[in-house]
């Protein structure tokens, strides 16, 4: 049975590899032989209770080179086996899903990402994330838990959860444009943002992908700014996701009120546009609300006339 | 005590001058800070797959432009990937060649692509060299002539602002 992990090396020695069987999140350290070589990207170990862990291209050091047996491999769950690892477990935290055919380019959101408190699993193309979103038999619309028992794809685990998506543009086989289509014609998936990144700087581009629904676009290479940006971004949309459910359940007066808040900033064009093309890739943020996501509570206010409060 | 500042003020002027003459840009400063205790070797790391992933760029490239029937649309993509990853480790002067080599793609102008070619090798072998240097500096400090001679030169240059990098 092969079960994604993902692998941190820490030290040249030694390396911390998480991952989930039967629900059960794992955590263990792994001895590297000396003079373990940096490269490729995949890498398989035999575990001492016969799991053949496949870290795919989520790991950091790989190279294709097996293990007879695994010294010091602990398979305790919550075992911590370094304070480096991510501060969050899986329920905190924001998960993102990072796509891009480039080894180098991966290596760096990752610990971009890790760095900003985020969660990360990379894949290299977009075919292998819809894969482990569960989307890539026609079953989109089928629960966790049932397309994972089914699709042989999920190897028996559980589909993956993530908060955000982060894609490059320019893939070989399914771009970063075809996969944003994808996941935003998911019912499952279509409210997870998503990110584009590309080194191109072309309007044309970034239009086409703001209108498929992305959330962002970021000019590659990626800095931390860009992330720092995106991470305010995730914090405030669940706070204001939390604070539209508040609202939601009190009374109409109130419901009233917070329809005209949005149709102040739901007003004229697009948002999304507009703030896109004044935008040039070095400016810094707008407050983290990209895009006013649509309150999915007061869709008249789109209607109704704006009233500007001065 | 005074031998390790020198040798760090050797490493540093040493980065430096890669800055000042362009074969590094912002972006490696920000590969450096993404690198802690817990990711010491990071900047190495992904500098390697930078090596990598060019010289079999590299390669293809050749072969490409030896075929009878030039596919510039192939080469295309692999300039584009170049560049891409020679920007992200911040690697300018390569990611420049690579702009021109696009270019002369899109025209498809086989003496402007040959040549081009020539260049960027030309520039990635320098920046290999450059970076096994300060590598190799980093890991084994004192040791290497170049590096030496470059703080020769700046002897007389004030740190503050530079340590601050």
């Amino acid at each position: 049975m092969v079960i994604p992990v993902t692998c941190y090396t820490y030290s040249s020695t030694a390396a911390s590899i998480s991952y989930k069987s039967k629900g059960h999140k794992r955590h263990g350290t792994l001895l590297l032989p000396p003079r373990a070589p940096l490269k490729g990207n995949r890498q398989f170990f035999l575990t001492p209770i016969n799991y053949k862990l496949d870290m795919g291209s989520s790991s950091i050091a790989s190279n294709r080179w097996m293990f007879e047996k695994m010294d010091g491999f602990d398979l305790s769950p919550n075992s911590d086996n370094g304070e480096e690892e991510e501060e969050e477990e899986e329920e905190e935290g924001v998960h993102v899903l990072a796509v891009d055919d480039s080894l180098a380019d991966r290596k760096v959101i990752e610990r971009l990402l890790k760095i900003s408190s985020c969660k990360v699993t990379a894949v290299d193309s977009g075919w292998r994330a819809l894969k482990l979103l569960g989307l890539l038999d026609n079953e989109e619309d089928k629960s966790s838990s049932s397309s994972s028992a089914s699709s042989s794809s999920s190897a028996g685990f559980d589909v993956l959860k993530v908060d955000l998506i982060m894609t490059d543009y320019c893939m070989p086989g399914m771009t970063g444009y075809e996969l944003l289509k994808k996941i935003k014609e998911s019912t499952t998936f279509r409210e997870i943002p998503v990110v584009i990144m590309s080194s191109e700087n072309v309007m044309a581009r970034i239009d086409r992908c703001l209108e498929e629904g992305a959330e962002d676009f970021i000019v590659k290479p990626v800095k931390l700014s860009d992330v720092k940006r995106i991470r305010e971004y995730m914090a405030s949309r669940e706070v204001r996701s939390l604070q539209n459910q508040e609202e939601r359940s009190r009374s109409s007066i109130n419901k009233r009120k917070l329809q005209e808040s949005f149709g102040l900033s739901l007003s004229s064009s697009p948002p999304s546009i507009s703030s896109y093309q004044s935008r040039s890739p070095s400016l810094t943020p707008s407050p983290p609300s990209l895009f006013s996501s649509s309150p999915p509570c007061s869709p008249s206010s789109l209607d109704s006339p704006t009233r500007r409060l001065k | 005590m005074d031998s390790v500042v020198q040798l760090q003020r050797q490493l540093v002027d040493y980065t430096v001058q890669l800055f000042n003459e362009g074969f590094l840009d912002d972006q490696f400063n920000q590969l450096q800070q993404l690198q802690d205790e817990s990711n010491p070797d990071f900047v190495v790391e992904v500098v390697t797959l930078f090596f990598e992933d060019s010289e079999r760029l590299l390669d293809e490239l050749a072969k490409a432009l030896e075929q009878q029937s030039v596919d510039y649309t192939k080469i295309d993509a692999h300039v584009h990937q170049l560049k891409g990853s020679s920007s992200s480790i911040g690697a300018q002067r390569v990611q420049k060649v690579c702009i021109g080599f696009r270019n002369f793609c899109e025209e498809r102008n086989i003496e402007g692509c040959q040549k081009c070619l020539h260049q960027v090798k030309r520039e990635y072998s320098l920046v290999k060299t450059k970076l096994e240097t300060l590598f190799k500096e980093g890991q084994f400090p004192g040791q290497c002539d170049e590096v030496k001679n470059i703080a020769e030169d700046h002897s007389q240059r004030q740190l503050n602002g530079i340590l601050d990098m």
